[in-house]
């Protein structure tokens, strides 16, 4: 079953409307082909209208919309040779975060990335993409091992959260982000961070401490879920919109207070409705960014990571 | 052992305490009720029941800090409205008249037992001690000092976690102090956090969880999401000490729980170790 959002519907319909055309061409032998590229133009230009005033609310459910491309998409598409290796070598292996070797353009890289599931049995396998302290940890190996061989590190983000379970609790999933903070920030190879759905909070951010961090145009990133805020602010869960607006959470925001240094442009219609575009897009812009990183001194590079974060922040000097 | 620290200090009394008059408290712990006057010479211990009520961020300088010798930095370091959020700035002006403080982080220098340290002391009060860009700066400049002048440095912290009203610049501050925390870690410079009630989400899950040594107050709530979060997460039901600090001594978060009357003796002894000898 396809999902179509409220404001997706009037395409919906459309594209309804030209398949039956197609229909009628192919059965009955009738020429609609004029009709079809009418519909199609008008097509176009109802999705460049509907895309051009997206509210903050559409974007988060553009984010989650459960046809957007996932991690493994684009690793399949950006990526020649996917090794995928397993677990934290302490507790277990998490669903929710997949890593390994991999080939960009003939260049080794280590690609780490939080993964959703398609249907319910893989949605449970994967917990939703919340990751569990295991997660992080796999995470922080396999960053160790890409660091040990001097491979850069690519990252995927895209969790409604860390995992908030008793489990996750009892396994320590606060130490496991917040360590993961820290060594990101010490490792000696490039990171480059790409927000490609849901920047879920802390649970995002555990693995995506960069020194580029890039996000596709109809992602989200956010301290809190809106409904959660909406929840908190006006004890209405149903004021998400509203709460959505309020906490500046798209890819414009956060290019705007410099959490991400470039927004990277999807599809017309959002990166479900053309994945191997969308792909293209990431890998273009991965390559624009990893490259310059790896040219610089392990000194040079940490420095400036250091420095992109030690900036990050909106305050005020008293009067007094 | 701390003979007036709470007189110099009765201003900024902590709120959810049931005060029934000046003489006396009720104990949110046991429900009893207290001589005001041994409740807080027992640093706001219950003497019954042992619950440890919260202690403003001046009342845990006085606690921590030898007398006379506490010096405060970064003062004017204060929050902005960057996003423009509903009622934030109200929010911040009550902020600022239940705690008493310019902002929800008290950072200086100072000696404990004698040893020079920067002391950095959240207040819960002040937006139930949220993390914003100017608590984010605060802590990274109080690490950075550290850093600069070799110094120990102790944070305690009380906090909700990430304040909202700021979204992502307010998530960032918790790269930025492990980034802060990162330098200290390699240059060898000591960090001991102290976790005391509440210390939650995005302050457990940064700062707060990288310490050297990491110490906790008894009974203190110590966890990464709200209690109901996790409990509707889970079939597994969670155990009756979920998100304490025995619960997470128990499962290898928490290097040490410490009452109250001997947390600046065994911060001492724990600073000693690193740089004594």
């Amino acid at each position: 079953m396809r999902t179509v959002l409220d404001f997706e519907k009037p395409i919906a319909e459309l594209d309804a409307n030209i398949e039956a055309l197609k229909r009628i061409t192919a059965e009955q032998g009738i020429d609609k082909s004029e009709e079809i590229a009418a519909l199609e133009r008008d097509r176009e230009r109802l999705l460049r209208e509907i895309f051009r005033k997206l509210t903050p609310w559409d974007r988060t459910l553009l984010a989650r919309h459960p046809q957007r491309p996932y991690t493994l998409d684009y690793i399949r598409v950006i990526f020649d040779d996917f090794v995928e290796l397993h677990g934290d070598r302490q507790f277990g292996d998490d669903g929710a975060v997949i890593g390994g070797m991999a080939w960009l353009n003939e260049k080794p890289v280590m690609v780490i990335g939080q993964q959703k599931g398609r249907d319910l049995k893989e949605r449970q396998r994967r917990n939703f993409g919340m990751a569990k302290p295991e997660g992080y940890r796999k995470a922080l190996r396999l960053m160790y091992l890409a660091e040990k061989f001097g491979r850069p590190v690519i990252t995927f983000v895209d969790t409604p959260a860390a995992d908030p379970g008793v489990e996750s609790e009892s396994r320590g999933i606060s130490e496991a982000i917040a360590r993961n903070l820290r060594e990101m920030m010490m490792l000696k190879v490039p990171i480059v961070s790409v927000v490609i759905g849901e920047g879920g909070s802390g649970g995002a951010l555990g693995i995506a401490v960069a020194d580029r961090v890039l996000m596709q145009e109809y992602a989200i990133y956010s301290v809190i879920p809106p409904e959660g805020c909406a929840a908190i602010l006006w004890r209405d869960p149903k004021r998400a919109p509203e709460a959505a607006e309020a906490l500046k959470l798209t890819a414009q925001d956060a290019l705007r207070f410099g959490v991400v240094d470039e927004v990277v442009a999807e599809p017309l219609g959002g990166a479900h409705r053309d994945p191997l575009a969308a792909a293209q897009m990431v890998k273009e812009a991965l390559l624009k960014h990893l490259p310059p990183l790896q040219k610089l001194s392990v000194g040079k590079l940490r420095e400036s990571r250091y420095e992109r974060y030690r900036n990050l922040g909106v305050w005020t000097v008293a009067a007094e | 052992m701390q003979r007036g620290w709470f007189a110099r200090h009765r201003r900024s009394e902590e709120l959810n305490l049931d005060e029934m008059n000046d003489a006396w408290v009720k104990c949110n712990g046991c429900q009893q009720i207290l001589f005001a006057r041994d409740f807080e010479r027992n640093l706001k211990v219950c003497p019954r029941c042992g619950h440890h009520h919260r202690l403003s961020a001046r009342e845990r300088i006085a606690l921590l800090a030898d007398e006379e010798t506490f010096v405060e930095r970064d003062a004017e370091v204060v929050s902005a409205d960057p996003l423009g959020f509903p009622e934030y700035v109200d929010k911040l002006n009550r902020g600022k008249a239940n705690s008493g403080l310019p902002e929800a982080i008290i950072s200086g220098t100072c000696t404990l037992s004698g040893i020079p340290i920067v002391l950095a002391v959240q207040d819960f009060a002040f937006m139930g001690g949220s993390m914003g860009s100017a608590v984010g700066e605060k802590v990274v400049r109080a690490m950075e000092y550290a850093l600069e002048q070799r110094l120990p440095i102790v944070i305690c912290s009380t906090s909700g976690g990430a304040r909202m009203q700021e979204g992502l610049l307010s998530l960032m501050q918790m790269a930025k102090t492990c980034a802060a925390a990162a330098k200290l870690h390699e240059a060898g410079v000591p960090y001991i956090s102290v976790l005391t009630d509440p210390t939650m989400a995005g302050v457990l899950a940064s700062y707060a969880s990288v310490g050297d040594v990491v110490i906790a107050e008894p009974g203190a709530l110590i966890g990464f999401a709200g209690q109901r979060v996790a409990q509707q997460a889970q079939v597994i039901k969670p155990p009756p000490n979920f998100q304490t600090a025995e619960f997470q001594l128990e499962h290898g978060m928490v290097d040490i729980v410490v009452p109250r009357k001997e947390l600046k003796h065994t911060l001492s002894r724990v600073l000693r170790f690193f740089t004594g000898g």
